[in-house]
């Protein structure tokens, strides 16, 4: 499970801080001082990895990039895997580069939810949700063009429940559990002829 | 700068951001967002704020409660915001609380309902928030309040909401197994779903419950297997696929789960084999995620029942990544970590990778390093493997580490120790350097090691020991700030064997203790310590009938603690002084020398006291009738009793703890017992011991109880004391090496020569200063494995592959080696047995290694300028002059001496070794001559990973800093 995502610029301010179990203020502001420590400390050409027992407690990894002035953190433990986190960040920052078009500090700070928006959609609870950063932007867009749904909706409710944005197809309930029961192994090849 | 301004934020917001981008200190940064507090907190409860404001100052809250601030009183604010109905809106509430809130928050009740509302909403995006706040929000008193809806929605057309439902349910589960205990099945549902996201979502709480329980889910073998099957084959949408793997997500996820499954299970194992080949051979390691599946296949077969296949390939890919970039090499430690559990061997292979990594600048990199070595210590190499530890334990500041790597140390120490001296020596340094973070239980042991000797009958070699350890720690002593918990070992032992062998007077050890006591003034527990120690040297002089002098200085401090304010010092103290009147015989029997072993024999039922009690029950005293017979009668005398029991009962004391006393006949000395049961050897016994035998100087022999150090359970791992193996004989530890050396090399050579191209540029710097002393490392480390453990089969399995290495090789060879005929030609078998005095007396004959080394400067001075040139005529010869003396086990480590490219000519030698010399040169030519467009590539690849976004878009001002 992953246990926090951090991005931080090079002087050790938080641009982000996602604890997925609860961390009251002022613990999380001593994590991010002692991550910041951490990384600080490292010199360059070394690997993107720390041991973060002593920061996070027993089983805890942490993968960090630094990128221009900010380092993007992900903390773990030993359920994932420290390669494929380290291109867990590489796409969420694809994503937030494709988003801003060439991002740089300053749009994350401004764009706090937009950024926040981004990574729930990559990670949803401690667990990797979304790898496509293309997927990731689909979603996010559609979050953010639902203002004139959202409207029309207010305005014409029946006619948006039918041909509207979120309810493409619905498919039969019992055939999603037919299909549920059907025993192994199975195909995803068909999937993609039923839709 | 034109970014921000289309996102609508207001000039006020821009301006903070700013300035606090512009603060010089934290102060300064304190200020303005203190001053910001108060604007929001005006600012957000006028009247009538326009909606799009109010997010916007619900943003500002977020980020001032992230640069570390309180917000609390805008939690309700962001609470209202989720019952908008704005998406936007609500999911910057929702966004917000689950910043803010802990699932116990009062607000929490507040948001249950909207959440239930929203998990009924049409709009899927709704749905997706309000799960999504689920997550972080809902606890366990509150997840029955949302479940029913969370598993409806696992039916829910769109694979997104399904997707996140199971993730819901998963973290329900995290949060509290039981509450989704019986929703279990829905899992191995939706791991059917038509929709492949929504299974890989299925893997992360099957993981966990695997995890906690493997039988229940072993049916799922084969559907697992079938899954990574068909993920592997790529029947997954295009959609599914990163970076041209097949979701490599959800293979990580399979093989960890399948890891769990196959372990120790030979026959669901066995059905793994074929589709982990074909990972193995499908992976790219090209890219970063194809090694990250590699990588989880290598821990899958490490893990599952062994398959010799398999672990060879897992073996190429470790090899692989021990000699790429740093996060490779860290990776490929960790995996021969895990490999090395099932053979052993392989470690030996990568000798020289793993000794780069030792002494990487990359600090993680170097623990990871000490973990494997941790791992694969061994009698043989546990002095040069703890001595390293240690050494790196000094140099580090952080105490969590520092603390884990005493921990290890000791343990290795106890466990491999070859010889008591060296023991004490280490844990003296371990003590010295990191005192105050071990167990105290580490120093109980050690104190218990001295006493009881190593389990030998040998008193010899016990007092030799002991004698050395009174020696090292009274030079020790003086240090100045030395760990309590050492401190505390110090004293026990110049207590108890300071005089032992007559080398040291008492009037010199008592100065010594008083020193101590002194110096550490504020630390009582040194000062028990001290002072009881100072009793037994008095006590052992006084039975020795010599006369005592108390020093001045120990005479004050008696007194000084006879005054103290903790009484157990006072009592140590008064019981010095009674100590010393007593006449020698007495002392004796008080305090036996060198009697902390022995058990102490109490008398429970006092029975030295009947002659004493029959006389006053005849004069008319009344007779004891045990508490049990004595019903009725007035509480008041077992008062004290009977509150005892009470508190024992109900668990709490209101009244203060006793403290050590003496043994009043009227109490039964059981109290006492527990006590002594928990820590090995626990300070108050001596006062207890000293007081039974003053009080009651005649101690009978019936009923005895053991008071004292306690013995069982303790174990005896204490082998012979073992000088011969280890760096102390380093021509023969690295003329042991190069046998394993020519058993290397073979397998080496099976490797690509792609692998060797890149090894060989990613080697070349710091195989340029791989010295003598890195390679007689890599000897003691690896090299000892094989000679002086209990592996005779292994080691004459090799014996037979050099020794027909010899017999193989071509003839084209023997005329240069004439030419060194010098060097000796000693039959392999003879050198592997290295505890023989044999070897010894027959290796010094010449310095193999020094010859190879001479040998192979020149070779290099020769091979520089050739190298370009496809000039083969010297390079080969001394190639094939190497692999002759390195097969007949002569030479010392000498495969590093060779600064330019070693490993290329590694892998040539390996070349040579099998056919004939001259492939061994034109082996190192073409991996050299490949080398730059492997760098080129390989340089264009981290520049891209650099930058951090896809290649094509070209992107100068990446996150350039505005801020500054």
């Amino acid at each position: 499970m992953i246990k926090a995502v951090m991005v931080m610029n090079t002087q050790g301010k938080p641009r982000l801080a996602k604890f997925y179990d609860y961390e009251p203020v002022e613990k999380q502001q001593e994590l991010i001082r002692s991550v910041f420590a951490a990384l600080s400390s490292r010199a360059e050409n070394v690997s993107n990895f720390v041991e973060a027992d002593a920061i996070f407690g027993l089983d805890s990894r942490l993968v960090y990039k630094h990128y221009a002035t900010l380092y993007f953190v992900f903390v773990f433990d030993s359920s994932e895997n420290e390669l494929a986190m380290l291109d867990l960040i590489q796409v969420f920052v694809e994503t937030l580069d494709k988003c801003f078009k060439n991002v740089c500090e300053l749009d994350i700070v401004f764009n706090y939810g937009k950024m926040q928006t981004i990574l729930d959609e990559i990670v949803f609870g401690g667990q990797v949700l979304e790898t496509s950063s293309a997927e990731v932007m689909k979603v996010v867009e559609e979050i953010s063009s639902w203002k004139l749904p959202q409207m029309l909706s207010h305005l014409f409710p029946k006619l948006f429940l039918i041909g509207g944005a979120g309810s493409h197809y619905l498919p039969d309930c019992e055939e999603v559990k037919t299909n549920a029961n059907s025993a192994f192994p199975f195909s995803y090849e068909s999937v993609r002829v039923q839709l | 700068m034109g970014s921000q301004g289309g996102f609508g934020q207001s000039k006020e917001f821009l301006d903070l951001v700013k300035s606090i981008g512009e603060a010089r200190s934290k102060s300064e940064e304190d200020r303005i967002i203190l001053g910001e507090i108060e604007t929001l907190k005006r600012r957000i409860v006028e009247p009538d704020i326009p909606k799009r404001k109010m997010k916007e100052y619900i943003i500002r809250l977020v980020y001032v409660e992230m640069l570390g601030h309180d917000a609390s009183f805008g939690y309700i604010h962001a609470v209202k915001m989720t019952h908008d109905d704005s998406l936007l809106l609500k999911r910057t509430g929702y966004l917000a609380v689950t910043l803010f809130l802990n699932e116990d928050h009062d607000l929490i009740i507040l948001i249950v309902n909207t959440i239930q509302k929203d998990l009924r909403s049409d709009n899927y995006l709704v749905v997706c928030a309000a799960l999504n706040a689920v997550c972080r929000l809902i606890n366990e008193e509150t997840i029955p309040a949302v479940l029913p809806q969370v598993v409806e929605l696992l039916g829910h057309a769109k694979e997104a909401v399904r997707k996140k439902a199971i993730m819901a349910l998963h973290r329900f589960y995290q949060k509290s197994p039981a509450s989704v205990l019986h929703l279990i099945s829905n899992f191995r549902k939706t791991l059917c779903d038509k929709d492949p996201g929504v299974m890989g979502a299925t893997l992360c709480p099957l993981f966990d419950l695997v995890t906690v329980d493997v039988k229940s889910h072993k049916d799922l073998v084969i559907s697992f297997i079938s899954i990574l099957k068909q993920v592997a084959e790529k029947r997954l949408p295009k959609s599914y696929e990163y970076h041209q793997m097949p979701a490599p997500f959800i293979q990580i996820k399979l093989l960890k789960i399948l890891a769990l499954l196959g372990s120790g299970d030979k026959q669901a194992s066995e059905q793994m084999y074929t589709v982990l080949g074909d990972i193995f051979k499908k992976s790219d390691t090209l890219i970063n995620i194809g090694n990250a599946v590699l990588y989880e296949c290598i821990c899958c077969v490490s893990c599952i029942y062994p398959n010799p296949k398999l672990l060879d390939t897992a073996a190429d890919a470790i090899s692989k990544f021990l000699k790429s970039d740093h996060n490779l090499k860290y990776m490929g430690i960790d995996a021969l970590g895990r490999l090395i559990k099932i053979s052993p061997d392989i470690a030996e292979q990568h000798q020289l990778a793993v000794i780069d990594c030792l002494e990487d600048p990359d600090d993680t990199l170097k623990r990871k390093t000490f973990e494997l070595l941790y791992k694969m210590t061994k009698s043989s190499n546990v002095e040069v493997i703890v001595n390293r530890m240690i050494d790196y334990m000094i140099s580090i500041n952080d105490n969590h580490y520092k603390t884990e790597i005493a921990s290890r140390c000791v343990e290795l120490a106890e466990q491999f120790a070859p010889s008591n001296h060296w023991f004490i020596q280490t844990m003296n340094k371990v003590f010295e350097h990191a005192g105050d973070l071990v167990n105290i239980k580490v120093a109980h042991n050690l104190m218990r090691l001295i006493a009881e000797g190593f389990g030998e009958d040998d008193d010899n070699a016990d007092s030799q020991l002991r004698s050395s350890a009174v020696e090292s720690y009274l030079r020790i002593i003086a240090e100045p700030k030395l760990p309590s918990v050492f401190l505390q070992v110090i004293c026990w032992v110049l207590g108890e064997y300071g005089t032992a062998d007559g080398k040291y007077s008492a009037s010199y050890i008592t100065g010594k203790l008083c020193d101590v006591a002194e110096a550490y003034s504020n630390d009582e527990t040194v000062k028990a310590y001290a002072i009881t120690a100072l009793m037994k040297l008095y006590a052992y002089e006084i039975a020795a009938g010599r006369k005592v002098d108390i020093l001045p200085e120990c005479q004050s401090l008696i007194e000084e603690l006879s005054a103290s304010h903790s009484t157990d010092l006072q009592q140590r103290a008064y019981e010095l002084q009674a100590l010393i009147g007593l006449d020698a015989r007495a002392v004796e029997t008080v305090m036996p020398s060198d009697a902390s072993c022995e058990d102490i024999e109490i008398d429970k039922s006092l029975s030295f006291l009947n002659h004493y009690v029959q006389e006053s029950v005849e004069k008319g005293a009344q007779p004891y009738i045990p508490e049990s017979e004595r019903t009725g009668m007035l509480n008041t005398s077992s008062f004290r009793n009977e509150d005892h029991h009470e508190a024992s009962m109900h668990g709490l004391r209101f009244e203060a703890y006793d403290l050590p006393k003496p043994v009043v006949p009227s109490k039964s000395p059981v109290t006492y017992t527990p006590s002594t049961e928990l820590v090995p050897v626990p300070e108050p016994s001596y006062s207890r011991e000293v007081h039974t035998s003053t009080a009651v100087p005649s101690i009978s022999s019936s009923g005895s109880t053991e008071l004292k150090l306690r013995l069982d359970g303790v174990q005896k791992k204490w082998g012979r004391p073992n000088y011969s193996s280890g760096s102390t004989s380093t021509s023969e530890s690295s003329s042991q090496k190069t046998v394993n050396g020519v058993a290397q090399t073979e397998s080496v050579s099976t490797s690509t020569s792609r692998a060797q191209a890149t090894s060989s540029f990613d080697l070349k710097k710091p195989q340029v200063e791989i010295s003598p002393e890195k390679q007689r490392l890599a000897a003691s480390l690896f090299g000892g494995p094989s000679k002086t453990d209990k592996r005779p089969t292994s080691s004459s399995h090799k014996v037979v592959k050099s020794s027909s290495h010899t017999t193989e090789r071509p003839p084209a060879a023997k005329p240069v080696d004439a030419s060194e005929k010098s060097t000796p030609v000693q039959p392999p078998p003879d050198l592997l047995d290295l505890g023989e005095p044999t070897v010894t007396s027959s290796a010094p004959l010449i310095d193999p290694f020094k010859q190879l080394e001479g040998l192979l400067d020149q070779g290099e001075n020769v091979s520089v300028p050739n190298h370009g040139a496809v000039n083969a005529t010297k390079p080969p010869e001394i190639m094939s002059l190497y692999v002759e003396i390195a097969a007949s086990g002569q030479s010392g480590g000498v495969v590093n001496p060779i600064p330019t490219n070693g490993d290329d000519l590694l892998s040539g030698l390996s070349g040579g070794s099998i056919k004939t010399a001259a492939p061994g040169g034109a082996a190192g030519s073409p991996s050299l001559s490949k080398g730059p467009s492997l760098k080129d590539s390989l340089e264009k690849d981290a520049l891209v990973r650099q930058m951090g976004v896809t290649p094509t878009s070209q992107n100068p001002n990446l996150f350039k800093d505005l801020l500054g």
